[in-house]
């Protein structure tokens, strides 16, 4: 290994870096030390603020308050130029490579060294050669950025950061696309360019990748910084834990499930996303009537394709869904608005881009998916009087506040608009009830009323499915838990399972590698 | 929320802002070629409402407006930008040819008029489909693909008028002049009630049916499940599909309806004014449409006010030329350019300011500090 001596300046020192986006405060006070020619991993659950943190360094967003220090200097970092300059290169989570440009194109974007292009290219091609053989970072410089996998579309923006003269490489979740082989040879590289002098951020929630390749680890909750170890003296338990923190559980009054027959059956189910990844990874389980599953994970693990596929909403490849008994087309043309016929109701984790239309007012809110039920029509026109009555009425039972159905969407707070949301496809006495994330950014308040709701909906012998990346929404709602990790169910636990039990598993670890982790 | 205008500095203030602003650049021009503004306002307006004549004038070229004007809006609501209503209104014109010559001779014109409503709003429709397929099925941009049929449908019509239409022996590239039973009844009726006559507009029946047609459209798309659709589609694609609705089908229904209204456009000047299909006789209404959809926030009611300033602009233009003679025709082109501009294409340079200034005084004084940043 090729520590630095102790007594140099340690190449990244954030003082009390704080940063809201309006009432949300992404990150509170945080401290982080980056020691020289190290390998040093930031993980937590979505939304703990990693990212954040990341983009203040690299110049995107600008703290509240705090300072920078890079290589003892403290110094401002006002946009991506000035990170750069700093010596600091940052690999997206999300490639920002222009596709129809070649790798040599895209690594000389925004440093071509002058007008004409000629001279700056033939400096690159040495440079660029120097870099591959020295990091064995093999791409053809000439190929389109189009025409090459993930991974290697990946070892470009390695290389466009170490053109740059990095120093400091930040790789935000940089195994999520990756194959395990392909994995196996980037953390070779990282080796490599640890032992050259460079430093290494890696931000991920995969636990196994922190143990395995990094020499120190901080950990991040709810946006701070909660505890910083060496990778040696630590361990896969100690981290789950820190990263779920030992939370208040909320406390469901519910009494005992009693599950009737299967409502809802998915049999291999495999999705892959647009770029052709794999996101649900051969998935196969049910969900009773009068019973709640919840599918506890880290947001990114193929739970938003998994509640897709089985809505109709994106095409599955392979696989089986029945719905009370009977088949969805989910690898052909699943139509949700028949799927609802059918009584699938499905309250969609995304309420902003999906579940309402904003700039709708509440009673077309209301509607929405059920613009054809006869209920709220007549021929082909609209009844307006019966939408406003309907409307009203579930404003009352729900509490919707303000209670005018005629405000738009927009004007609601979080949780009223979960309400809006919860109250439409509840009320149509479904079989099926599909729920993303039912209280994200919803008030405490609210939280109460809508987990009581999704108890009194499976007391009323619905089949409920829960997707949550709050574990103890979870845990006080589910009365079975399945655990995905990466587009795969890893664990299937009872109530009673830990949440320690769960946090494992949620970071992949499962009951066979969890030794071979902690070596 | 804090980023949106109470609704009557939306619909009026903003829109007012916009014209002042316009007329105002508009006077710097007039100046330049050393005319009063003030007195060619004036002159502007009196010849758009100042006598009957002028006002039927105004209100012939605002029925043309509303068309297009509609034929935009609801194709905006969906989420799309139909830049064809230009090609969509001329190729109408060969719909209204077709059915008005082949019927002139020997029915009334209350046959007629209903079959060639039909007719240029088939034809208007049909010219729509194929960018809507494309649009829907293949994603090519339907503002690219309609400006595309804009180009085609002229070259059409130049074939059809030089090749097909025109009587045999006569030189000029139109068709034959309709019979009294192909042409659409004026309006003087109406006029004769304030005492004053048409003076010579042209102003007819079909202003009517654009008022009509304010009317469905309004229906349509606030009072129908499809107009529902439409507007979920247009406006958060995603929900829709969560919803069920189908986005290939509502897009191309939502271009034919576009189509449709903008075919309509035709009868105006062909059956009600020209009595014949001459070239180029939309002479840019399709684009002021855009305008004036814009400009009426996309409700046919602000629609049939922009339409009328419009109309006004053009009608009123047309007297200041004269009046005038420092200010050509071309000037005043340039002025009913200015207005699309700062109305249409720059709609919403003053929108966050007005919103900074209006969120001034929602909130009370307590915290004023967030409010301004």
């Amino acid at each position: 290994m090729a520590k630095q001596s102790s007594s140099s300046p340690p190449a990244i020192k954030l003082s009390g870096i704080s940063k809201s986006f309006g009432p949300v405060q992404a990150n509170k006070d945080i401290d982080l030390v980056v020691e020289k020619g190290s390998i040093h991993g930031i993980i937590g659950e979505n939304g703990a603020g990693k990212s954040t943190l990341m983009s203040i360094l690299y110049g995107f967003y600008h703290a509240d308050s705090g300072t920078i220090a890079i290589n003892g200097k403290e110094m401002k970092i006002p946009d991506s130029q000035a990170a750069i300059a700093a010596g600091i290169g940052m690999v997206h989570q999300h490639f920002m490579l222009v596709d129809n440009f070649t790798v040599l194109e895209n690594v000389i974007l925004g440093a071509e060294g002058g007008a004409i292009l000629n001279r700056g290219i033939a400096k690159a091609k040495t440079e660029l050669q120097r870099l591959e053989d020295e990091y064995s970072l093999d791409v053809d410089i000439d190929t389109l950025i189009e025409e090459l996998p993930v991974g290697l579309q990946q070892r470009v923006e390695i290389l466009k950061a170490l053109f740059r003269n990095a120093d400091i490489l930040i790789l935000d979740e940089p195994t999520g696309v990756l194959t395990p082989a392909e994995a196996d040879h980037l953390f070779r590289i990282f080796r490599q360019l640890r032992d050259e002098g460079k430093t290494i951020i890696l931000i991920t929630h995969k636990l196994r990748e922190i143990m395995a390749i990094t020499d120190s680890v901080s950990v991040m909750r709810r946006g701070e910084m909660v505890a910083t170890r060496k990778t040696s003296e630590t361990s896969v338990e100690e981290l789950a834990e820190l990263m779920v923190g030992r939370r208040v559980l909320l406390r469901v009054d519910k009494g005992e499930a009693n599950p009737g027959e299967d409502k809802l059956v998915v049999e291999n189910l495999t999705v892959k996303d647009e770029r052709g990844v794999v996101m649900v990874d051969d998935v196969s389980f049910s969900v009773k009537a009068g019973e709640i599953v919840g599918i506890a994970g880290v947001a990114g693990n193929g739970q938003s394709e998994l509640m897709a596929a089985i809505s109709g909403i994106m095409r599955a490849e392979t696989g089986r869904v029945l719905l009370d008994g009977k088949p969805i087309h989910v690898t052909g043309h699943a139509d949700p608005a028949l799927l609802r016929q059918r009584g699938m109701a499905h309250v969609p984790e995304d309420r902003h881009h999906m579940g309402l239309v904003l700039p709708f007012s509440e009673k077309e809110n209301s509607i929405l998916g059920y613009q054809n039920d006869e209920t709220y029509t007549s021929g082909q026109f609209l009844q307006m009087a019966a939408i406003d009555a309907d409307a009203r009425a579930k404003i009352k039972q729900y509490d919707i506040r303000p209670p005018n159905p005629d405000l738009k969407a927009s004007s609601f707070s979080g949780g009223n608009q979960q309400k809006i949301v919860l109250s439409r496809e509840m009320e149509r006495d479904p079989v099926v009830l599909l729920v993303g994330q039912p209280t994200r950014g919803v008030d405490v308040g609210a939280i109460e009323f809508i987990h009581k709701r999704i108890i009194e909906m499976r007391d009323a012998g619905k089949a409920v499915l829960l997707v949550s990346v709050e574990l103890d929404e979870i845990r006080s709602l589910a009365d079975r838990t399945l655990v995905m990790f990466a587009g795969k169910i890893v664990g299937e636990r009872g109530p009673e399972a830990s949440e320690g039990e769960l946090g494992l598993l949620m970071a992949g670890v499962t009951d066979n590698d969890g030794a071979e982790a902690r070596q | 929320m804090k980023n949106e205008l109470p609704k009557w500095a939306d619909y009026i203030l903003l829109p007012l802002i916009n014209l002042t602003i316009a007329f105002m650049v508009a006077g710097l021009v007039v100046l330049l070629v050393g005319e009063n503004p003030l007195e060619a306002a004036y002159i502007l307006v009196r010849g758009a409402f100042g006598y009957g004549g002028g006002i039927a004038y105004t209100l012939y070229y605002a029925t043309n407006f509303i068309f297009t004007g509609l034929s935009v809006a609801v194709a905006f609501h969906c989420g799309l930008f139909n830049i064809g209503s230009e090609g969509q209104a001329y190729i109408g014109g060969l719909g209204v040819a077709i059915a008005v010559l082949a019927l002139d001779n020997f029915m009334p014109w209350w046959v007629i008029f209903p079959l060639a409503i039909l007719s240029s709003a088939l034809f208007g429709a049909a010219w729509a489909l194929i960018p809507a397929w494309l649009q829907a099925k293949r994603g090519s941009h339907i503002v690219i693909t309609t400006i595309m049929f804009n180009f085609i449908a002229a070259s059409i019509m130049v074939y059809a008028l030089v090749e097909v239409l025109k009587p045999a022996g006569s030189m000029a590239p139109q068709t034959r002049t309709f019979e009294q039973a192909g042409q659409i009844p004026k309006l003087d009726w109406l006029f004769e009630i304030f005492g004053s006559g048409l003076q010579g507009a042209p102003l007819n029946l079909s202003f009517f049916l654009a008022l009509i047609m304010a009317f469905l459209v309004w229906v349509l798309i606030w009072r129908t499940k499809f107009g529902y659709e439409l507007r979920t589609t247009g406006t958060n694609p995603t929900a829709a599909i969560y919803a069920g609705i189908p986005p290939v089908r509502t897009i191309v229904i939502t271009m034919l309806i576009s189509g449709a209204l903008a075919g309509m456009m035709a009868l105006n000047p062909v059956m009600g004014d020209q009595t014949r299909v001459e070239l180029d006789f939309t002479a840019g209404a399709g684009f002021v449409g855009i305008a004036v959809a814009l400009m009426g926030r996309g409700h046919p009611v602000g629609i049939i006010f922009a339409a009328i300033l419009f109309g006004m602009l053009y009608q009123g233009g047309a007297e200041l030329s004269f009046d005038m003679p420092n200010i050509s025709r071309d000037m005043i082109i340039a002025i009913q350019g200015l207005v699309i501009f700062f109305a249409g294409a720059l709609e919403h340079v003053f929108r966050p300011s007005m919103i900074r200034f209006f969120s001034r005084f929602e909130k009370p004084p307590s915290e004023p500090g967030r409010e301004a940043a």
